[in-house]
């Protein structure tokens, strides 16, 4: 494959690689390994760790309940409205962070649309974990939507119309002939949905505010901590940096895997 | 097979177009017909810098100012990275102290803020003095210990002896007016130039708050390229002129 490649699209490819190289060896450039241990075992670290762990974990599933029924929705839907209803959807895989932070404050908030509804059922969410789940899982879902989506698109819905015939219902029939199929789909959405809410940072610090063990995770722990200990920032990105590498590698070997063969 | 040969090629041309730019030729040192007084200062000094800059462009015909606002210890550390600062303000001495080996004249303490209660328009809590802030129904927000208006806020309550647990602790003073503003929180500590400046938002002054009122420092540092020009920058900043635009938007006396 790369004999073809023109050379000076070898040159231009280089070039990309180095901009993303170049700032990854930059942090680890910074690293001081004689503290690195200390450093990410730090109270505060070990916290702001765990706070981010836990909280992506159930955004994750929480993707998975609500994001795949919405895939499966867009990939069967006929109705000219479904273009504006995936971009919507999709939307929040482009905003600026702030930005879903201030729609989910106007939505969520005390003053926002559901926040009377909240305040009378006596939930109160800003400052919450709670808070820092929905943001993540904002920001994430549109990762389960587009992979559960163009599965379902790929494979069709013939198999399906089978088991129906064969008097399968509805449930049995997603439990049975489409949930297996789209297994490595799931798998990936489920990967890069982790990440992207472990990740999380602009919504969270609008949305959820910042308070050691309640809504302070590890993005915003670096926040905090690059202006104040630069060196316990850096060990922290590094431990973000491993994890969002590990975890592309393990999304994508699939997709890669078959383009091989 | 890939060669790498037109890859190189192409890394070295780069390397020497980004050569280039940072090889701009430096203005000589002093005050000379283009020269050009970079100044990094505090966040909350954002609108008294600008016109102060505004009014020592108009009295030094030929001097330009261009002004960088960002929290002191982002500042601080941009400075010992080599941001090319000509003028260090900042918010407090310790921030100062950080960047303190690229100093070359100074540092001198130019101005005083103090810190004072943000609550709702209105006060529907009827919250009036820094006991409030702990009661059970007052969602209060600070800015981290860690940071200059935290530490601030953390000395007025313990000469205040009072406890308060709050609801979230920013990483600067925005956040923190930000989220009282928005009505998530119902009272904050900011300082009182943030106040003027804020919309939504109702001040409370709080008494004495003279003993954990944030210094400012101005410095001429070593990482700029225009240090006379800087100085008198730094000399505009303390006299007459200078002192009554910070303290019409409420800052205080340096001494």
């Amino acid at each position: 494959m790369t004999s073809h490649l023109p050379r000076w699209m070898a040159a231009l490819a280089v070039a990309g690689a180095t901009l993303v190289l170049l700032p990854i060896a930059g942090v680890l450039t910074r690293v001081d390994w004689s503290d690195f241990g200390a450093q990410v075992t730090s109270p505060q670290a070990l916290t702001a760790l765990g706070l981010s762990l836990r909280t992506a974990l159930v955004a994750t599933v929480a993707c998975l309940v609500i994001g795949v029924p919405l895939g499966y929705v867009l990939a069967v839907m006929r109705s000219r409205w479904k273009a504006v209803l995936r971009a919507l959807v999709l939307a929040p895989l482009v905003l600026p962070p702030v930005v879903g932070g201030l729609a989910l404050l106007y939505a969520f908030g005390r003053r926002g649309l559901l926040g009377g509804t909240f305040e009378a059922l006596g939930i109160s969410i800003a400052f919450s974990t709670a808070a820092v789940v929905m943001a993540q899982t904002f920001v994430a879902l549109p990762f389960m939507v587009l992979t559960t989506e163009s599965a379902i698109a790929a494979r069709g819905t013939r198999q399906e119309s089978i088991a129906r015939m064969y008097g399968a219902s509805r449930t049995r029939t997603f439990a049975w002939v489409t949930l297996p199929a789209l297994l490595p789909a799931l798998a990936a959405g489920t990967v890069l949905a982790f990440a992207r809410a472990i990740g999380e940072f602009g919504a969270t610090l609008t949305f959820a505010g910042s308070l050691e063990g309640v809504t302070r995770t590890a993005p915003l722990e670096i926040y905090l901590q690059r202006e104040i200990d630069p060196g316990a920032a850096v060990a922290l990105s590094l431990v973000l940096l491993i994890v969002a590498v590990a975890v592309v590698a393990v999304a994508y070997r699939p997709l890669t895997r078959k383009s091989a063969t | 097979m890939l060669r790498v040969g037109p890859a190189l090629l192409a890394l070295t041309t780069l390397a020497a177009l980004t050569g280039c730019a940072a090889a701009t030729p430096a203005t000589a040192s002093g005050i000379t017909k283009q020269a050009t007084v970079d100044v990094y200062a505090a966040a909350s000094l954002t609108d008294v810098f600008t016109q102060l800059g505004t009014e020592f462009e108009a009295g030094h015909p030929g001097v330009k100012v261009t002004l960088t606002f960002a929290g002191s210890s982002e500042l601080a550390a941009q400075i010992n990275e080599l941001a090319p600062a000509d003028v260090f303000a900042s918010a407090n001495e310790a921030q100062m102290e950080v960047a303190r080996e690229h100093i070359l004249g100074g540092p001198q303490v130019f101005t005083q803020n103090a810190l004072a209660i943000a609550i709702a328009n209105g006060n529907p809590l009827g919250i009036r003095s820094l006991a409030d802030l702990a009661r059970k129904d007052v969602v209060t927000v600070l800015c981290a210990e860690q940071v200059p208006c935290g530490s601030a806020a953390a000395a007025l309550f313990a000469a205040a002896r009072v406890r308060v647990s709050p609801a979230s602790e920013e990483a600067n003073v925005t956040d923190v007016l930000g989220k009282v503003a928005s009505g998530e929180a119902d009272a904050g500590l900011v300082y009182v130039t943030d106040l003027a400046r804020a919309h939504g938002v109702e001040g409370i002054a709080i008494p004495n708050t003279e003993a954990a009122a944030n210094r400012y420092p101005i410095a001429v540092m070593d990482t700029g390229d225009a240090p006379d020009a800087a100085a008198s920058f730094v000399a505009f900043v303390e006299s007459a002129q200078g002192q009554a635009v910070l303290t019409a938007a409420g800052f205080q006396g340096a001494s």
